[in-house]
């Protein structure tokens, strides 16, 4: 396993981090030790994978018309778990044309009453089944258990419950004027939320009579493909989703495919800007989902305790593959030293390891690429001159894990600081002044989300007005809900998803 | 000087933000070996608590019998603590002389504390003379409603004088204090003042509202802070609405993952309650032998007379 940080530099990091936070020799310190061990509690329910997966194309499974598989494995243990398969431009043409089809002599005319039961369907069969695909869930993706059989699926179906109460409501949403769906909608989504993303990008689209060609990431498609499945057993009309998986070209194909009528994203920055400038010769419509850097601001008069459990829910959520986590925390100059010192004994307790045992909290990273890219980013960060500070927890001896790490010393220029890292990393700043704290919490190309830790709420309202960002959690953070519009400013992105907002834009407005 | 908030002193609590927390506890999934020691660990806990008007010599009796030996299973340690009214002390005692049982006796007015500061000392006095281990009382909710947090610690100050060498509960009622910010700052009021190996707890279990994993936290909180700063352990004693081992593997767990190994037993920490007796034993023998056990099948503890 490549983690790059020996041992005895962590503990001389450590070492120095609390003399820095003025702990003296010969505090009393906490001891977390192994008194009382939690025995493994593996979740053991099937996840019913296939062994091979072929495209999901006119309510169909078949084969990719170049034969060819891909292995997904599982991040924890680096054994394969499914095939997928690859699909190529001709792959991605005849899913359009599926679309196309099922949107002109079905879906599109289909009344919304009738659109929202398939919906309803959905939903509830996502429920019925919730466990098993929650264990697939982590199998492919790593993610712990507790959160895709607390958070991930649990809230895939609310976000189709949701929308299925649209769909017969669509003439509400936009009061005096009349809606109509846009068409086939391509939809290209991540591999930190899965299936979660999937129903962020399907439900609203469904709702609103449009036809579906998505492709989700090439890491993490064995969720999406049962999700096919599902379909199938809801009996929804053929063609009205597809799913083609793949990896970065798959994806050019589907993004720049003349009969998408809109594409929406979500992905890093980089590649989102790929895409917008594959459009920018098209009057395709976009929406896009894009990186965050999200400043976490803790005053000094905040409720301390529920802050540190914030911040570490805000960076370590999902093993900080989150476009808005908290991956920088402004800490007020005041507090900062004991603040830092709570952080690091709260992580003491947190459990690194198996994903799929009950008890874990961070699971393991999604890919040896995403994992090179966290090593790489926190060896700069130590090169730097920022302060590293990891928990002494032990790791498993094979897959791809990364203990909890916190930057003390950063500063604004720091790489650190400036740029997402989407593992579980926090850089920490400090800050004097309320402006001093908006004027460095603004200081980011990205604008996805913000958290605010106070008791007093005059400096709640000002914060929420001044943070440029697309949401604004106070003292909380990672707080989702369907009907809660979720989205960026500058270049985490634009439109928004969740909401009447989300679902505007999968409407045409006359 | 003009009154201010009392979190202004001691910090503040999120009440959205403890619950959440807490809820994360009980997401823990405690089997096998790590269940057995959960369950054995909060037997040897447990104040075994009888504070009836109509406690009588013979229940008194019955109850430290039931704390020497819960079961007829043998590796089963006694409880901590019997928790009686003071007239029963030497009951109690002739029943437990010889046994590592340490008796607690409530005082100070239990459970309102609405007496002469005179008086609950001189109870304090009377039960420590009897022969109480261990002293529960009461804080003046009153006084500190009222802002008078000083008057509040004075009292308690006086009240670990009076008890000499007996260790002392401080019940801070805290359904009473309503606020999570109470809660907290009622902790660092008594902890101030109280000596290591002394204990805050959360109920009297006569007024509404009893422990919760929520209160209980905020009060670990506290002890943590507290020991942090001063180097002196403080105990935590959750009482009253814990009934099922479950609950009590929750409440463990919070221990644990908050103040950490050295809060994991029963000199740092203590379970108010009575029906959770048998529950646990239940829960024992159920992992021991894969069946559950008619409630008969156990000997009576204290409820249901």
């Amino acid at each position: 396993m490549a983690i790059t940080l020996d041992p005895s530099e962590n503990e001389s990091a450590s070492k120095d981090s609390k003399k820095k936070h003025g702990r003296r020799q010969g505090m009393p310190e906490l001891i977390f030790g192994d008194l009382w061990e939690y025995d493994p509690a593996p979740e053991t329910a099937d996840p019913r994978i296939r062994q091979r997966y072929d495209l999901f194309i006119g309510g169909r499974f078949i084969a990719p018309q170049s034969g060819e598989y891909f292995t997904s494995i599982n991040p924890a243990t680096e054994q394969p778990v499914t095939e997928i398969a690859l699909a190529n431009s001709a792959d991605v043409d005849s899913a359009y044309m599926a679309a196309q089809l099922a949107y002109e002599t079905v879906w599109r005319d289909m009344t919304g009453r009738e659109r929202g039961k398939y919906i309803y369907r959905i939903a509830r069969l996502l429920q019925d089944r919730a466990r098993e695909f929650a264990v697939a869930e982590s199998i492919d993706g790593g993610k712990p258990i507790r959160e895709s059989r607390d958070f991930d699926v649990p809230m895939a179906a609310a976000h189709f419950f949701y929308h299925a109460g649209w769909a017969d409501k669509l003439a509400y949403v936009a009061p005096g004027r009349t809606v109509e769906p846009i068409g086939v909608v391509g939809q290209v989504i991540p591999w930190n939320f899965p299936l979660l993303m999937l129903a962020w990008k399907i439900a609203p689209a469904m709702a609103a009579g449009n036809c579906v060609v998505l492709k989700p990431a090439e890491t993490t498609s064995a969720t999406a493909m049962k999700f096919a499945e599902l379909l199938q057993e809801a009996e929804l009309p053929d063609g009205v989703v597809n799913i083609v998986t793949g990896a970065g070209e798959t994806g050019a194909a589907l993004t720049g495919h003349p009969a998408a009528r809109k594409i929406a994203f979500t992905g890093s920055t980089e590649v989102g800007k790929l895409i917008m400038r594959q459009l920018a010769e098209r009057g395709t419509r976009m929406t896009m989902e894009l990186g965050g850097k999200a400043a976490n601001v803790v005053f000094e008069d905040s409720p301390i305790d529920q802050a540190v459990e914030g911040v570490v829910n805000g960076i370590f959520f999902n093993q900080g593959h989150v476009c808005c986590a908290g991956s920088r925390l402004l800490i007020q100059e005041s507090i900062a030293d004991s603040f830092v010192h709570k952080l690091q004994q709260r992580m003491a307790s947190l459990r690194v390891g198996d994903p799929l045992d009950k008890n874990t909290d961070i699971g393991a990273i999604n890919s040896r690429e995403q994992l090179d890219k966290i090593c790489d980013l926190v060896e700069s960060g130590v090169a730097e001159g920022a302060k590293l500070y990891q928990p002494a927890c032990p790791l498993p001896s094979r897959g791809f894990f990364f203990r909890p790490t916190l930057f003390t010393e950063v500063t604004q220029s720091h790489r650190i600081a400036r740029e997402e890292i989407f593992g579980p990393v926090l850089s920490i700043l400090t800050f004097r002044t309320m402006d001093e704290a908006i004027e460095k919490a603004n200081n980011t190309m990205y604008g996805l989300s913000a958290g605010v830790w106070t008791d007093k709420g005059s400096r709640i309202l000002r914060m929420a007005a001044e943070l440029k960002a697309g949401v604004v959690w106070a003292n909380t953070f990672n707080k989702f809900d369907p009907s809660s519009p979720f989205g960026g400013y500058k270049e985490s992105g634009f439109g928004r998803e969740g909401g009447r907002q989300g679902l505007l834009d999968y409407l045409e407005l006359s | 000087m003009t009154k201010h908030s009392i979190a202004d002193d001691f910090g503040a609590v999120d009440r959205v933000g403890i619950e959440e927390r807490v809820a994360k506890f009980t997401t823990r999934s405690i089997k096998r070996k790590s269940k057995l020691w959960g369950l054995r660990t909060a037997v040897s806990m447990v104040d075994l608590t009888t504070l009836e008007g109509k406690d009588t010599p013979g229940k008194v009796a019955s109850l430290c019998h039931k704390a020497r030996q819960p079961s007829d299973d043998a590796t089963i340690p006694p409880v901590a603590a019997v928790c009686i009214y003071p007239s029963l002390i030497k009951e109690a005692r002739k029943h437990l002389a010889d046994s590592p049982i340490k008796i607690a006796s409530v005082a100070t007015a239990f459970p309102s504390g609405q007496s002469s500061l005179k008086v609950r000392l001189q109870e304090v006095k009377y039960a420590v003379n009897a022969g109480a281990d261990e002293i529960d009382m009461v804080i003046n909710r009153g006084l500190f409603l009222s802002g008078e947090y000083d008057a509040v610690q004075d009292e308690i100050a006086a009240v670990v004088e009076a008890c000499g060498d007996a260790t002392l509960k401080v019940i801070l009622e805290v359904s009473e204090l309503e606020t999570y910010d109470n809660v907290r700052a009622a902790s660092f009021i008594a902890m101030q003042v109280l000596r290591a190996g002394d204990f805050i707890k959360t109920s009297t279990g006569k007024a509404g509202g009893s422990a919760t994993l929520a209160n209980t936290q905020v009060m670990l909180e506290a002890i943590r802070d507290f020991y942090l700063d001063t180097g002196t352990p403080i105990g935590m004693k959750p009482a009253g609405g814990i009934r099922t081992a479950k609950q009590a593997l929750h409440y463990l767990v919070a221990v644990k993952e908050t103040l950490g190994d050295a809060w994991l037993n029963s000199s740092r920490y203590r379970f108010g309650a009575s029906s959770l007796l048998n529950d646990l034993l239940r829960q024992i023998h159920k992992e021991k032998h894969g069946a559950y056990q008619a409630p008969y099948y156990f000997s009576e503890a204290a409820e249901s007379y």
